[in-house]
């Protein structure tokens, strides 16, 4: 993201100043960089809020500062606009991908969960809850993880959203049920964690992976088999989209457009699969990595 | 004088005996169960985490049911604790001299993304990759031992400073990026030595779990068999009276961090083999799980006490914890607050016992 905004500030003649947390979660590193921004008499913000409700109070000083606050990935509600990607979206995307391949299997299916951490952030359970409903499972509160009751799932695991924590999340997950036949991940690292503690167990031929983000090493792993379908989303857009803003902000006082129905500018998002399943629109791996990030 | 002191005696002697010699026979019998605690457990140090192990092991057997006592399940979880059990020993081995290492998995990831980025990104052969980043280790911690031993800083400041150097060198040469494993597979397969297996009744025992159990083999014969050993334990002990006793206690300190830090390049190794990538943002909370690994091992974060088999016994009570807690069904934030208990409760019991023996 910070490339795709790097890039755009130079085209534009735009200075830019980068910050970034050290976890995903991790809202205090965010306050202090907003506050230094704020400080050093910036335009406009870019930001990728890590907790969404903790922010709050200080991208409203950064509003009252005359600061333009755009969000990117996850909208945000006091912020002036938001570049954002529809993360339920992206979710409901591979859990219809899913259903769709597995057919009428749908209905006995094992289903592993391996999400981010245990603060249960925006983006963990928009995705989670997205793949849900696209699969046909009820999702009772759509803000929570875990407390849904259908039997098909067998369990929730927490992973950082890294290999490490895909492959020790999906060897637990076996030993509850060794008959898990379709895992989510809450992005593509977590994935090929997963993936090899499928091929330790000899089961990586019976299970289908699906993730988020489309990542190039993301992508090259749809094109491996590793992944069976992800969606792909625009980071590097969002960045470009956000860094416009606020040039025409700057110097026009024009503030950016939303999407249509929507309360951000929707980035899109698609999916990607070497494995089309009819009336879900989808791009394969090899168009994939002509777009992919990273 | 001696008469009258004595009289009394002998006057309330008689009646009183019988009752007395009941009495010492059953002190005696009580402080011989408490002399054989005192003398058991500083003989066998790590008898403690043991016990903790073998009441945990049972624990989880009864509470997650099925599965659990699987020799599959068993072996997975000695898989598991496989990398931070290696950071373990290299933290131990720190903490003998009564330092800390706060950098070990940030030393440990960014040896890992050298070996990646030189054999598969750079297409340099293995002769050169694996080498370079067994020399980033030892290199780092050189870097750790002379901030420690010649700039006179604190091992808690140096690494808390190294490890947010090496943490941003990672992210720097990796691009925030994982290298996937089929790159790994056709540029460098060695890179994933660790991550191979073997099966025996039933159980799967990576080539890493293997690696863990050696790492603590050899440095438990050089602590305990060594002269370089005994002088660990005195600088850590006694840094000022190991001096005097002629002890080059620099060093020695500057040894036992530079062996740490190949260690942790072992562990890098080690880790491409487990996660099947070079994976930079993996392992972020490997120090602590290190540290957590050691205390509850019994070795003292003053230094110059503890068994080097601890921290193995230490890593594999977290893994059972949490392979228990995850089987069981128990939601994540109670596994934070389960391995909390369960260090206080460690700990506390060590702290006790030495209360004893002292």
């Amino acid at each position: 993201m910070k490339e795709g905004a790097a890039a755009k500030a130079e085209e534009l003649g735009i200075k830019l100043q980068t910050y970034a947390g050290k976890q995903d979660g991790d809202a205090d590193t965010q306050i202090a960089a907003i506050e230094s921004c704020i400080a050093s008499g910036a335009k406009g913000i870019l930001l990728t809020p890590n907790d969404s409700s903790a922010l709050v109070p200080i991208i409203e000083t950064a509003r009252q500062n005359g600061l333009l606050t755009i969000m990117l990935d996850t909208p945000l509600d006091p912020a002036d606009a938001a570049d954002a990607t529809d993360n339920f979206k992206a979710g409901e995307l591979i859990g219809q991908w899913a259903a769709a391949k597995m057919g009428d299997a749908a209905a006995d299916a094992r289903i592993a969960l391996l999400n981010l951490n245990a603060q249960e952030i925006t983006v963990d359970y928009m995705r989670n809850q997205g793949f849900l409903t696209g699969f046909g499972i009820d999702t009772k509160d759509p803000t929570d993880i875990g407390d849904e009751d259908d039997p098909r799932i067998v369990g929730n695991e927490v992973t950082n959203a890294n290999e490490e924590g895909g492959r020790s999340g999906m060897e637990s997950l076996l030993q509850i049920n060794p008959d898990i036949n379709l895992v989510y991940t809450i992005n593509e690292p977590t994935a090929a964690g997963a993936y090899e503690a499928l091929k330790a167990a000899g089961k990586e031929k019976d299970v289908i992976v699906v993730s988020i983000d489309g990542g190039c090493p993301g992508v090259a792993n749809v094109k491996d088999g590793v992944i069976a379908a992800t969606s792909m989303q625009f980071p590097l857009l969002m960045a470009a989209k956000g860094i416009e803003a606020i040039k025409a902000y700057a110097e026009t006082g024009a503030k950016p457009e939303t999407s249509p129905g929507l309360d951000f500018f929707d980035t899109g998002v698609e999916l990607v699969t070497d494995e089309p399943m009819e009336g879900l629109p989808s791009i394969d791996s090899a168009q994939g990595l002509e777009k992919c990030w990273g | 004088m001696e008469k009258t002191l004595a009289t009394p005696f002998a006057d309330h002697d008689p009646p009183s005996e019988e009752e007395d010699v009941q009495f010492a026979v059953f002190t005696e019998e009580r402080q011989g169960l408490l002399t054989r605690v005192q003398h058991f457990l500083p003989v066998f140090p790590t008898a403690v985490p043991l016990i903790v192990l073998i009441l945990s092991l049972a624990g989880f057997g009864l509470f997650a049911g099925k599965g659990f006592f699987s020799a599959y399940n068993m072996s997975l979880i000695v898989q598991q604790v496989s990398i931070i059990g290696v950071l373990a020993a290299a933290q131990s081995l720190i903490i003998l001299t009564a330092g800390i290492d706060l950098s070990v998995a940030a030393t440990m990831v960014l040896c890992s993304a050298v070996a990646g980025q030189l054999s598969v990104k750079l297409g340099l052969s293995l002769i050169i990759g694996l080498p370079l980043s067994f020399a980033a280790g030892a290199g780092i911690g050189w870097l750790n031992g002379f901030l420690i031993t010649r700039v006179k800083l604190p091992a808690f400041i140096a690494t808390l400073g190294t490890w947010n150097i090496f943490y941003a060198l990672n992210l720097y040469l990796s691009g925030a990026q994982s290298i996937r494993g089929s790159d790994i597979d056709t540029a460098a397969p060695i890179l994933k030595f660790f991550g191979r297996s073997v099966s025996l009744f039933g159980t799967q025992i990576t080539y890493g779990s293997f690696l863990l159990v050696i790492v603590f083999g050899i440095l438990w014969y050089a602590l305990n068999k060594t002269a370089w050993g005994r002088h660990v334990y005195a600088v850590g002990d006694d840094k000022e009276a190991a001096e005097l006793a002629g002890i080059p206690t620099d060093r020695v300190l500057m040894s036992v961090y530079v062996v740490a830090g190949l260690i942790c390049a072992l562990a890098g190794w080690s880790a491409i083999g487990r996660i099947g990538a070079v994976s930079p943002t993996s392992f972020y909370e490997g120090n602590l799980q290190s540290i957590t690994a050691a205390v509850i091992g019994g070795i003292s974060l003053f230094g110059g006490r503890g068994s080097i088999l601890g921290p193995l016994l230490g890593a594999l009570i977290v893994g059972v914890f949490q392979s228990g807690l995850r089987i069981g069904g128990v939601d994540v934030l109670w596994q934070f607050f389960a391995i909390g208990w369960l260090i206080i409760f460690a700990v506390a019991i060590d702290q006790w016992i030495r209360k004893f023996s002292a």
